[in-house]
């Protein structure tokens, strides 16, 4: 229980948590206070001097003196004002001075009507200027696809470089230059480096860095429609707030969730979003007429009927469900085809180790952590996964984890750990354990120490850890001195650690990878230790896949090598993603009729024979599970042409049309959630996360407009000078439009953030029980997978033989990009630039051996295939492995392990 | 006339001429005492630092925690970057060898590991002087692994000469360890102070080179004899950098006390031409200034000089004679302050550029009443809230040179007509009139 103090501000009497500073507990008190450069996630360090407040030594001193309310502990009996005059007057003239230099360009600022310079200069009070010189100008910089630059508006507020250099442990931006003129950016023109530079839109509170995409088919930001959203883009689940205006997406923002992704995402999470708006979006119903060989245009009614008698007089219907769609979506194609004849459309490999990982959570007793919690670990080993590229927020909470050892020495300095700029220079370099074991060199690599090797290597060292805590797990036999010394080192540093945790994953396609990580959380537990498991995932709703259970891909492909089926019906899923190319040729080719719902036209709608245009996550609403089992809703931003409908609705539709009349009980997505957790109960609790459909807060629904939202009665005025009906939710509470209950929803339902007076992304303060910590309500989103205290479950037992590289072959190991692995990111424009071209990656001394360079050309035999690829050197790998990136544009699918042959050097 | 710094003695930066005149002997004598023992007699001295704010030396170097797991350091400081103070360097120069033999027993004192010495980048010459004296120190055993063997102690220490790269706010305490690290040299806000969270986060003493060049003959003769020297309150000699229109300009060491009209007149020879004084700034160009009425009977040390509307600074006085545009001598103070500020707090990064613009206008023949009003109040915004003194530093010059020599600054200035504007009836926080006022206007 934190320690409580009292405190007067202004007169009043408030008891509040003595372990922050005076700011955050203003501000946790629902109180206004101007403030620039502290974040709540990166702590203060009292630079812009915009928070003063007055303090008084007691009682009877009446003149008091100002002091940062940043920079200063609670301490009870504390006495401070923020009304003082002249306590007033100073926070009015820091906004005076900050002006001197700001262009007031806020009519052509993308960052207007959302920026918490313009809300701090509204909230103090300055408004007449007395500068009447010339203000200082810089040149701005390109800085790739993601982020705008226009210096000119900089406060010199230092937020950009720490949040870039000491949260995301960047190192090419930076500051230069002195007084008034110092200059936020790179040492020369170029794409930001970082994966989460994207945040700076966010942490950065002026128009300096803002969001190059939003620019790109700009609309000022109160004039969006917003929904709360789960980013689609990986496994890991992060909360966002889409925004939609003119039938297009224009941006995602954070949405914060205390639990999950805090105040921060990922630029593949943020920036990916514009595959929505693709030209290769499936808009309207394609339908093969009778005696025509391709697909044209049908409307719904017509596609409806149409594929209901294809059903109708198929014998046998089978379904292929997917990782990207929603639980409610895959029940709704189960429940056509029924269980019997549904698969998921990924391979067994995949399917099998989620599973295991699943149940390893589930039926175990160890604890698998929320990010935020990852934050929080001591002590972190990474088995076999480039967390930066495969789980990119798990990744920046390591890096926030690597604090945890270190900032404990502030205590017994009596240095609050939230002084941020102290912390760091007590702390200097020193890091808590990480350890990352990967085959090739990773980003993390520089806040950890590091292994190299391939997958069966990885779980080697796995098992080595786990035999060095607790004598009874198996062991690795035949170990090298390496293995054997960082093992030992390893399992130290766990035993002395208060909150451990393992991090693995099925990124190598290896199963020995994901039992060793369990077996060091089993010895750690045996050894009686506190210990917490996180495994990775690879999609959106991956989780919820295993979760539901059935059968994979190569289940399905070899049902129909025993008995044919006419009609094939793939949800949301690109089958050619996910298997060799022949063999799916091979799957398809079983069938008379395909079927396909899905959002964008890829390999698998070529082969179709029917496609249903689907909503993708922005026009949907649905459940997705995150790799910690954690379900949570997303809502639909926006309805686009009518034909455009949840994948759920549309299947439903069609069984009632052909016949299975039962369905039409289904009205809306509540009713899919509840029919699904009546025939899967483990689900049970999906269906409360989030209010029903029918509430209301005081007769009313919640907006998905801002009352500030512009243009509706004229926005559609080049068709009809009348006001359009807004569109019906049935499925959620929420309005499309401004009318609604103006005060703050329930946590799951926030739209956006906005507080009077606060506009910007700094509202979140007033959504939080205090600053930092949960929304009022809680955070959403439910943990369907919690430990079993007592379960014993028994050591995994098989350790691979030590990698022996054979002469000539290169066994391949998976690699993965933040840019370019993920299937719908890559059609969004500012991520495509990024994509790394096709590509092997091979070991300094291969390459030596070889005598190839990076510009090199290899031609590859990969199974009865020769593919050519270009050369990529990396540091890390060992020499015998060759690295593959996966499901990269332009690369082959490839399944794992696999050995590949040189048959030709072109340097 | 006592001197301890700047002796008569022809060669004393030699090691040699240094150790014929029992150069490093007080070492073995402080090594004789305990640590303890060393800062309560700096503390009784009544050493007051020489690097501007005359803290109390003995006290300062109580503040170093006794036990620590991490290595305790001494930072010494001679950025010497303040316009109007230049006597460090005759240290450098001409007794460089007390400033090492004081940093050995300043570090023994405060049980560091090691002193850095911080020379200002520009000072090329004084860098190679000392350089040289230090690497004589080094062959002779004095300073590192060998001087176990030399003092016949167990206490071991090194000494290290790190260059500026010509900013002044390196001079600055936390900056320069900042700068020493090879970071930006940004100041740090304190708390935590540089004995808990110091030079690479480790318990560090900060020390000006003239201070610490005053240890070994204080150790040497004993604090009675040091405490007798000059002003009681601020004992000691100082050096006293005088310039400007002085008939003599240069360092003068001499009891603290001595009569500021003394010093301009007796030993820096008076003003040329026999002009009157118009303006003498006592410490180093961010003190206040004082005008020529207000110099006699002003005593040269820190308490004397605060009764007085001023400060001792580092003793670096500036004379001005009657002729004297002191609006141009305000510009051009304010440039320096605005050029050398490290942007990272607003009212010193915002507002120095805001009062050399306003300076500029002025002295252009361009500026209004108003721009006085405005000097002052920007001034007086940025005195104390800023995160190190470099705001007082640039706010000081402003708000006393104003105040001080107001008819000067109003001669310079035309007379403002105040226009009713709307954004001022709008606003009224700055107005200057109440709104009745405007309107009857
Ligand atoms: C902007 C600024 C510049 C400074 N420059 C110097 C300097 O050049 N030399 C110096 O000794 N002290 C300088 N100081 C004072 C130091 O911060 C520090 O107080 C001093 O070195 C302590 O030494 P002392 O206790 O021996 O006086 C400066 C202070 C500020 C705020
Ligand atoms: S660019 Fe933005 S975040 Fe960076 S210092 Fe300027 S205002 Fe602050
Ligand atoms: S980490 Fe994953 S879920 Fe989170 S924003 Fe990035 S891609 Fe999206
Ligand atoms: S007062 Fe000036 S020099 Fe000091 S920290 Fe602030 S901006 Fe930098
Ligand atoms: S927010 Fe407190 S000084 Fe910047």
């Amino acid at each position: 229980m934190a320690k409580m103090a009292k405190i007067i501000i202004d007169g009043k009497t408030y008891e509040v948590d003595s372990s922050k500073n005076l700011l955050e507990t203003i501000l946790s008190l629902k109180l206004n206070l101007q403030y620039f450069c502290w974040h709540p996630a990166m702590g203060s360090v009292g630079a812009c001097r915009q928070c003063a407040v007055k303090k008084y030594r007691d009682e009877n001193d009446k003149a008091g003196k100002l002091f940062m309310a940043c920079m200063e502990p609670v301490v009870d009996g504390m006495r401070v004002s923020i009304e003082d005059p002249e306590a007033k007057e100073f926070r009015a003239g820091v906004i005076e001075w900050l002006m001197t230099n700001h262009p007031h360009d806020c009519p052509v600022c993308d960052e207007g009507g959302e920026c918490h310079l313009q809300d701090m200069t509204l909230m103090s009070g300055h408004n007449y200027r007395r500068f009447r010189y010339k203000k200082r100008t810089y040149r701005n910089q390109y800085l790739g696809p993601f982020l705008h630059h226009e210096m000119n508006r900089c406060i010199q507020c230092y937020r950009c470089v720490r949040f870039y250099r000491d949260y995301a442990g960047g190192d090419d931006l930076n500051v230069f230059g002195v007084h008034s003129s110092v200059y936020f950016g790179r040492h020369e023109d170029g794409v930001l480096e970082n994966e989460f530079a994207g945040n700076l839109v966010e942490v950065c509170p002026t128009g300096v860095f803002t969001d190059n995409t939003l620019f790109q088919h700009y609309t000022r930001k109160w004039d969006l429609t917003s929904a709360p959203s789960v980013c689609v883009h990986c496994g890991v689940g992060c909360n966002t707030l889409a925004g939609e205006r003119y039938g297009k997406l224009r941006r995602i923002l954070t949405r914060y969730n205390g639990q999950v992704n805090g105040y921060f995402l990922c630029d593949r999470g943020r920036f990916g979003y514009e595959f929505v708006n693709s030209e290769k979006r499936i808009r309207k119903p394609m339908l093969r007429l009778s005696g025509e060989n391709r697909l044209s245009e049908a409307d719904e009614e017509t596609a409806i009927t149409e594929i209901s008698a294809i059903i109708k007089s198929s014998r046998k219907v089978m379904g292929i469900g997917s990782p990207r769609a929603s639980l409610e979506a895959n029940f709704t194609l189960r429940s056509l085809v029924s269980e019997r004849n549904f698969y998921w459309g990924v391979p067994e490999q995949e399917f099998s180790l989620l599973t295991k990982e699943m149940n390893i959570l589930r039926q175990g007793s160890i604890r698998t952590p929320s990010l935020r919690e990852i934050e929080k670990c001591d002590v972190v080993v990474i088995l076999g996964e480039d967390l930066t590229n495969t789980a990119p927020m798990i990744a920046l909470a390591v890096r926030q984890s690597v604090r945890q050892v270190p900032v404990q020495s502030a205590t017994p300095y009596k240095i609050p750990h939230w002084q941020d700029a102290a912390v760091r220079e007590l702390v200097q370099d020193e890091k808590g354990p990480v350890f990352v074991a990967t085959p090739y060199a990773t980003k993390l690599d520089s806040v950890a120490r590091t292994f190299r090797g391939s997958a069966d290597e990885i779980a080697r060292l796995g098992y080595a850890i786990a035999g060095a805590i607790s004598s009874d797990a198996p062991k690795a036999d035949n170990l090298n001195e390496e293995v054997c010394v960082l093992s030992e080192s390893i399992s130290k540093a766990l035993n002395k650690a208060e909150r451990p945790l393992i991090i693995a994953g099925q990124s190598l396609k290896s199963e020995a990878i994901v039992n060793a990580a369990a077996n060091i959380a089993y010895a750690m537990r045996k050894a009686g230790k506190n210990v917490e498991l996180c495994y990775t995932v690879p999609e959106c709703n991956s989780m919820g896949m295993v979760m539901m259970g059935g059968k994979a891909l190569d289940q399905a492909f070899h049902a129909v090598e025993k008995e044919a089926m006419d009609t094939l019906i793939i949800m949301e899923n690109d089958l050619f993603r996910r298997d060799e190319k022949q063999a799916v040729d091979r799957f398809l080719k079983r069938f008379k009729n395909i079927i396909v719902l899905d959002y964008i036209e890829n390999a698998t709608t070529e082969r179709a024979t029917a496609i249903i245009p689907v909503g993708s996550f922005a026009e949907s609403d649905g459940t997705f599970v995150n790799n910690e089992g954690r379900a949570q809703r997303f809502y639909q931003v926006f309805v686009p042409n009518k034909e455009i409908k949840e994948s759920w609705r549309w299947v439903r539709n069609i069984m009632v049309t052909s016949g299975m009349k039962e369905f039409s009980r289904w009205k809306n997505l509540l009713d899919y959630t509840q029919a699904l957790i009546k025939e899967m109960p483990y689900f049970t609790g999906i269906d409360t996360i989030t209010p029903p459909p029918g509430f209301r807060i005081a007769g009313r629904k919640i907006p998905r407009e801002p009352y500030r939202y512009s243009g509706r009665t004229a926005m559609h005025a080049d068709k009809t000078v009348h006001e359009p009906k807004p569109p019906e939710d049935v499925d959620s509470p929420m309005s499309f439009t401004m009318e609604g209950y103006r005060g703050q929803p329930p946590s799951s339902l926030i739209p956006f953030f906005w507080s009077p007076g606060w506009n910007s992304a700094q509202a979140i303060n007033k959504y939080q029980i205090e600053v930092g910590g949960p929304l009022h309500g809680g955070d959403p989103g439910k943990r369907l997978i919690e430990p079993l205290p007592n379960a014993k479950p028994s050591y995994f037992t098989d350790v691979p033989k030590a990698f022996a590289p054979r002469e000539g072959e290169w066994m391949l190991v998976p690699v993965y990009h933040i840019f370019g692995s993920d299937e719908l990111s890559v059609h969004s424009p500012g991520v495509r630039e990024l994509v790394p071209k096709p590509y092997i990656m091979l070991s300094p001394d291969d390459a030596a051996r070889l005598q190839v360079t990076s510009d090199s050309e290899l031609e590859l035999g990969i199974g009865g295939q020769v593919e050519r690829l270009p050369v990529k050197i990396n540091l890390g790998l060992r020499p015998g492995l060759a690295g593959y990136p996966v499901t990269l544009p332009g690369m082959s699918v490839v399944r794992f392990p696999v050995s590949v042959k040189i048959s030709g050097v072109k340097k | 006339m006592e001197k301890i710094l700047l002796l008569d003695i022809p060669n004393y930066h030699r090691i040699d001429v240094y150790r014929e005149h029992g150069g490093y002997e007080t070492v073995k004598k402080a090594y004789s005492m305990s640590p303890d023992e060393v800062i309560d007699e700096v503390k009784k001295s009544g050493l007051r630092g020489r690097g501007g704010a005359s803290f109390l030396t003995g006290l300062k170097w109580s503040f170093m925690p006794k036990t620590s797991d991490k290595p305790k350091y001494l930072c010494i400081n001679g950025d010497e970057s303040e316009p109007g103070s230049f006597k460090d360097r005759q240290i450098f120069e001409f007794n460089p060898h007390a400033l090492i033999e004081g940093a050995l027993i300043a570090c023994y004192a405060i049980q560091a590991k090691a002193a850095y010495i911080y020379v200002r980048g520009e000072y090329h010459n004084w860098i190679e002087m000392l350089q040289k004296a230090l690497d004589d120190a080094y062959s002779m055993g004095l300073v590192g692994e060998k001087m176990k063997e030399t003092f016949q102690t167990p206490y071991e220490c090194n000494i290290y000469i790190h260059k500026g790269a010509g900013a002044y706010i390196c001079g600055e305490e936390s900056s320069l360890m900042n700068s020493i690290e090879g970071k930006r040299p940004y100041p740090r806000v304190k708390p935590p102070f540089p004995a808990q969270n110091g030079l690479w986060g480790c318990p560090t003493t900060i020390n000006n080179v003239e201070t610490i060049s005053n240890i070994p003959a204080i150790i040497k003769n004993g604090w009675q004899w040091f405490s007798r020297i000059g002003e009681p309150r601020h004992p000691g000699t100082l050096l006293f950098g005088v310039s400007g229109h002085v008939m003599k300009p240069g360092v003068y060491e001499l009891p603290s006390g001595v009569l500021l009209t003394d010093l301009i007149y007796n030993y820096a020879g008076g003003v040329p031409g026999g002009k009157k004084i118009k303006c003498v700034i006592p410490g180093g160009s961010s003190m206040p200034p004082l005008r020529g009425d207000q110099i006699e009977g002003v005593k040269m040390d820190a308490e004397s000089l605060k009764a007085a509307g001023s400060a001792i600074g580092t003793g670096g006085v500036i004379v001005m004679d009657e002729d004297t545009d002191l609006v141009r001598v305000l510009a051009r103070i304010t440039k320096f302050y605005y050029h050398e500020s490290c942007g990272q707090c607003t009212p010193c990064r915002e507002g120095t550029g805001w009062m050399l613009k306003a300076l500029n206008r002025i002295a252009r023949g361009q500026g209004t009443t108003s721009d006085l009003e405005l000097l002052i109040d920007v001034a007086k915004n940025i005195e104390g809230n800023t995160v190190c003194a470099l705001g007082d530093a640039a706010a000081w010059p402003v708000k006393f040179m104003i105040t001080r020599f107001r008819d000067e600054f109003e001669k310079a200035v035309k007379k403002e007509v105040v226009m009713p504007v709307a954004s001022m009836v709008h606003s009224m926080r700055h107005t200057a009139l109440p709104l009745a006022e405007l309107k009857k206007n």
